[in-house]
């Protein structure tokens, strides 16, 4: 189960089933993400792992099972019920989604115009969060000039402008070159060890998840620095716990966490790891 | 399985096949279409009710709403005026042989109005504004959709029916009756200028007739008409574009649907309406 044993229960799948015409995607999925962890889903293409995520949100109602997320009943909140909850969740999508007919400051403070923040302190909450992706820089631009890397960049400042306690994230370095894919890592990293978020991370690589799981951000440092000192676990106050759920067929192959996955002799597991 | 010949393999054929589909038979096909039909109405229904509920209750995105306002009314002047003027001038070059005829060209003023005020005027007006803003929403927001921006307007928690459809419906039914209006006078404006180049018709004897010859009745159709055609032609070109299946591709198909729906949806309608008003008119007017 979970790597993270004594935290509380943030996001909860139970049973979950989800279809479409073609036939179930997901099949009786079940895990739970605890506080402060980083859960990542592995699997290939069409193994439901953005379904997942969207079903995590709400955007998204399970055809049997039941989602929890934050204590609430995702699975059977009307919509206008999980607009209101959504204010609790960050969510990075895979191609960025940013809204191209607005410049990346009103991108970023769509979420705080709607919730009717003060524009006296939308720049400066915007500016912050464009400053901890460093794309300060960017903020009188249009999506459209931006490029791959720094459009996924601007998503996660829009998804973590309002401080949410969980933030999903779907393929965040889906499409990128290796150093933009880093970058991307290192703001996921920072974002998890300076405001202690619970997230999911679907992605179809593991180095990725193995990053997380052996890297943090120290920021008295300002720099991502190795999770372990001396051979020993980092006792910080913000848990690094990153566990590993792969999906395959729609149901739940394995979960457990980086020893296990690199110790475990399963050919399909292994297949991930070339 | 592919069954492998020599160096080419060949798919086994549909009638060796044991795992061939049964055809559909002609009952099941027609069966399946009405379903589809049926499905489809009652999802534009719910977002056609959805649009005029959220007008009585918040939040509300006015911005958006006059922001859509210039694009779909003032965008659209151009073309309307445009057409409103050459419309007006076709109708007295048609009739004009004919009035001359019987000695009648003063009544050219009486049937341009008539013409133009209850019929042609919002119909026309109709359809170029469904082919250019029904085409335009469906396209913005079949786009939206298929790159999960409407997603992530819902992941921070706006309603896309609100910030979305609301406002374009809203915003279409409060300028169509105002473009159909601009187009009407400007109608009138090309008939006179036909009728005073051909005819030789004095203009207070055209403007005069004109006006005259339009009853109360006649507004309340002319200007009533838009109202409902602008209500079609915007929830048809956001449901369209909300359900837009197939990538880009979808979206194209989505715009052409759009147009062709809503157009035939307001000729349809033109003709329940028209009868509708002319029985109104001989109650009340």
């Amino acid at each position: 189960m979970s790597g993270h044993e004594s935290g509380e229960i943030v996001i909860s799948f139970e049973g979950v089933t989800l279809g479409f015409d073609e036939g179930d995607i997901l099949r009786r999925v079940s895990f739970s993400v605890a506080r402060q962890e980083t859960k990542v889903l592995v699997g290939e293409t069409g193994a439901g792992k953005t379904l997942a995520l969207k079903l995590a949100a709400g955007l998204l109602r399970p055809d049997a099972g039941r989602v929890e997320v934050l204590g609430h009943n995702v699975s059977g909140m009307s919509e206008s019920e999980l607009l209101g909850f959504r204010q609790k969740i960050g969510f990075v999508f895979q191609e960025g989604a940013l809204f191209d007919s607005l410049a990346v400051e009103d991108n970023v403070a769509y979420r705080l115009r709607e919730d009717g923040v003060d524009e006296n302190e939308i720049e400066g909450r915007v500016r912050e969060a464009l400053r901890f992706v460093e794309m300060e820089h960017a903020i009188g631009l249009i999506p459209s000039e931006l490029s791959g890397g720094m459009r996924r960049r601007v998503s996660i400042a829009r998804a973590l402008v309002n401080r949410p306690p969980v933030v999903l994230y779907d393929s965040p370095t889906a499409g990128l070159d290796p150093v933009t894919a880093q970058t991307i890592i290192t703001l996921i990293l920072r974002l998890r060890d300076t405001y202690g978020v619970t997230a999911l991370l679907a992605t179809h690589r593991l180095q990725d998840a193995f990053a997380l799981a052996n890297f943090r951000f120290d920021p008295a440092a300002n720099r991502v620095v190795p999770a372990k000192q001396n051979g020993r676990p980092w006792a910080g106050s913000v848990s690094a716990a990153t566990s590993f759920l792969v999906l395959r067929d729609g149901s739940v192959y394995f979960e457990g966490d980086q020893r296990a996955v690199l110790q475990s002799p399963d050919p399909y597991l292994k297949r991930f790891l070339v | 399985m592919p069954v492998v010949i020599g160096d080419s393999p060949v798919f086994m054929s549909a009638a060796n096949s044991n795992l061939t589909a049964p055809a559909p038979s002609v009952s099941g096909w027609f069966v399946g279409v009405l379903k589809r039909i049926v499905l489809e109405v009652q999802q534009y229904s719910g977002l056609a009710a959805r649009s005029l509920r959220n007008v009585f209750s918040g939040p509300h995105y006015f911005a958006d709403t006059l922001e859509q306002m210039d694009i779909i009314g003032v965008g659209s002047m151009p073309i309307v005026l445009l057409t409103g003027f050459f419309i007006g001038a076709v109708m007295v070059l048609q009739t004009a042989a004919q009035f001359t005829r019987f000695g009648q060209t003063s009544l050219t003023g009486d049937v341009v109005a008539i013409a133009l005020v209850r019929e042609l005027g919002p119909t026309i007006s109709g359809l170029l504004v469904a082919g250019r803003c029904a085409s335009g929403i469906a396209s913005e927001l079949g786009s939206m959709l298929v790159t999960e921006q409407v997603d992530a307007m819902r992941a921070m928690g706006t309603d896309p029916s609100r910030k979305l459809v609301t406002p374009r419906v809203v915003a279409t039914v409060l300028m169509m009756p105002l473009l159909t209006a601009m187009a009407d006078l400007v109608g009138l404006v090309g008939g006179y200028t036909v009728s005073a180049l051909t005819l030789r018709l004095g203009a207070v004897e055209f403007w005069t007739r004109a006006i005259d010859a339009l009853e109360l009745g006649d507004l309340m159709q002319g200007l009533s008409k838009p109202i409902v055609f602008g209500f079609i032609l915007s929830t048809v070109g956001c449901y369209k574009g909300l359900n837009v299946r197939g990538g880009t591709q979808g979206v194209g198909r989505a715009t052409t649907q759009a147009v062709v729906v809503s157009s035939v949806l307001i000729i349809v309608t033109n003709l329940f309406l028209t009868r509708l008003a002319l029985f109104l008119a001989g109650k009340i007017f």
